[in-house]
């Protein structure tokens, strides 16, 4: 499968997702602008993503650990999602997520 | 005029990897002191996630954050280690004896034998909200923590964000401020219920304003605020603003360490893999803030470069001493430092 990211520069990469894998995941492993210092574990925030609206149904909206997660970045948009909580899978090829400016590194 | 504190070792960073190390100094006689910008042990499992189950810890199943915290804290207690919380180390310099001068942002001084750098991502600091030129404001009218309550006397203030901190510092400053506005993302908290509940009263009673938003500009000039603008559902909203507290929780910034004159790669230390010692000999970095080829990220393997390093540590400190190695299992001598034999 492959998900399409689009960086804080506005640069859009396309990268090969594996299935199971967080979609955190594979944006830290290609080495894109993403801090997600906790590791995954949905207690930083900083691995935010704007998800693409037309796969906002398919991804799902986000549980309330993760909307608890949320309140600590302040450029929350109504699709904002935390890449670590989204799971790879078939039914997301192709998924288009925008890194948020609060998952970039220092 | 500083406190002055000598000891063997000064470990920075009291998180597991760190903790681990009085445990493997302390069975080789080494006295080790901590420095921790947090207010008590455990680093990013304290902080991160205390709560959250950890499966890759050995001969545990799962433990929390928190419980491996508190383990590893009843393990090293045999060894007295010294902990001095809520600081950081703002510099490293080497004597000509070889030996280290270590100087923090709460005026002291530690002098000692070796360093062990175990500060993980780095230091703890509060995340900065992504409004542009928030930092000419920063400590002037713009703060993330409540230093001095004086400093909010009678000032129109806001707060942002949905957790303990900013409740608490809205039910605490309210008595004091000419007027104060909650502004958060949502109309739920996670804070305790008490709190909310108290704030939703004073809503209802008119003493403080609630906003749902989020902050997306600042005016001012000279450091001093005078409006904070909310983007909102019903648009653009400009409050008259003259304090602002943003809670927004700690993200971890790799801070002066990349001024002690390491050698580092992409925000981590490079140390070998025999002593885990950095460029700097006698300076020590084990866990998450090392690199080198193959390194993982895990707690196990910080424990590991602990224990090796404390090896190589005890030859810079004692010299002269022949080190036999022993298990804790079956070396009385070992056990009568532990405290069972």
């Amino acid at each position: 499968m492959k998900i399409i990211v689009t960086d804080q520069a506005g640069d859009v990469h396309e990268l090969e997702g594996l299935d199971g894998w967080r979609v955190m995941e594979v944006i830290r492993d290609w080495g894109l602008n993403i801090k997600a210092e906790c590791g995954g574990a949905c207690s930083c925030a900083t691995c935010h993503v704007y998800v693409d609206p037309t796969w906002l149904d398919a991804v799902g909206a986000p549980n309330d650990d993760e909307e608890d997660m949320l309140d600590t970045v302040g450029d929350v948009k109504s699709n904002s999602r935390l890449s670590c909580q989204i799971l790879c899978g078939e039914a997301l090829d192709g998924l288009a997520v925008t890194l948020a400016p609060s998952a970039a590194k220092d | 005029m500083s406190t002055e504190i000598t000891t063997d070792v000064v470990v920075i960073g009291a998180g597991p990897c760190g903790l681990f190390a009085a445990f493997e100094l302390g069975l080789l006689d080494i006295k080790c002191h901590f420095i921790d910008i947090l207010d008590r042990p455990g680093g990013q499992c304290a902080e991160l996630y205390p709560e959250k189950p950890i499966y890759d810890i050995p001969g545990f199943p799962v433990v929390t954050g928190q419980q491996l915290t508190d383990n590893l804290m009843a393990q090293i207690a045999p060894f007295s280690p010294q902990f001095h919380f809520s600081r950081m180390v703002n510099s490293i310099e080497k004597q000509e004896d070889g030996s280290f001068r270590l100087e923090t942002d709460a005026d002291e001084v530690f002098h000692c034998k070796v360093v062990v750098i175990a500060a993980g991502g780095g230091s703890f600091q509060p995340k900065r909200p992504p409004v542009d030129g928030i930092e000419q404001y920063e400590n002037k009218s713009v703060f993330y923590a409540v230093r001095r309550m004086e400093d909010f006397r009678d000032q129109d203030v806001v707060i942002v964000g949905g957790g303990d901190s900013a409740l608490d510092w809205t039910l605490n400053l309210e008595p004091i401020v000419r007027t104060l506005t909650l502004v958060h993302r949502r109309d739920a908290f996670k804070a305790a219920p008490a709190s909310v509940n108290k704030m939703k009263e004073l809503v209802a009673e008119g003493k403080i304003n609630f906003q749902l938003g989020q902050i997306a500009k600042l005016d001012g000039d000279n450091g001093q605020i005078n409006h904070v603008h909310l983007a909102t559902e019903a648009g653009d909203l400009s409050i008259p603003a003259t304090r602002l507290l943003p809670f927004f929780g700690l993200t971890m910034k790799l801070g002066p360490v990349s001024e002690w004159g390491l050698a580092l790669n992409d925000n981590t230390i490079i140390v070998d893999t025999e002593k885990f010692e950095t460029s700097v000999p006698g300076i020590f970095a084990i866990g998450d803030i090392n690199s080198y080829p193959g390194k993982l990220k895990l707690i196990l393997s910080g424990f590991h470069e602990a224990a090796l390093m404390a090896q190589a540590a005890k030859k810079i400190i004692s010299p002269d001493e022949r080190v036999v190695f022993q298990y804790t299992t079956s070396s009385t001598k070992l056990q009568k430092k532990l405290g069972v034999a």
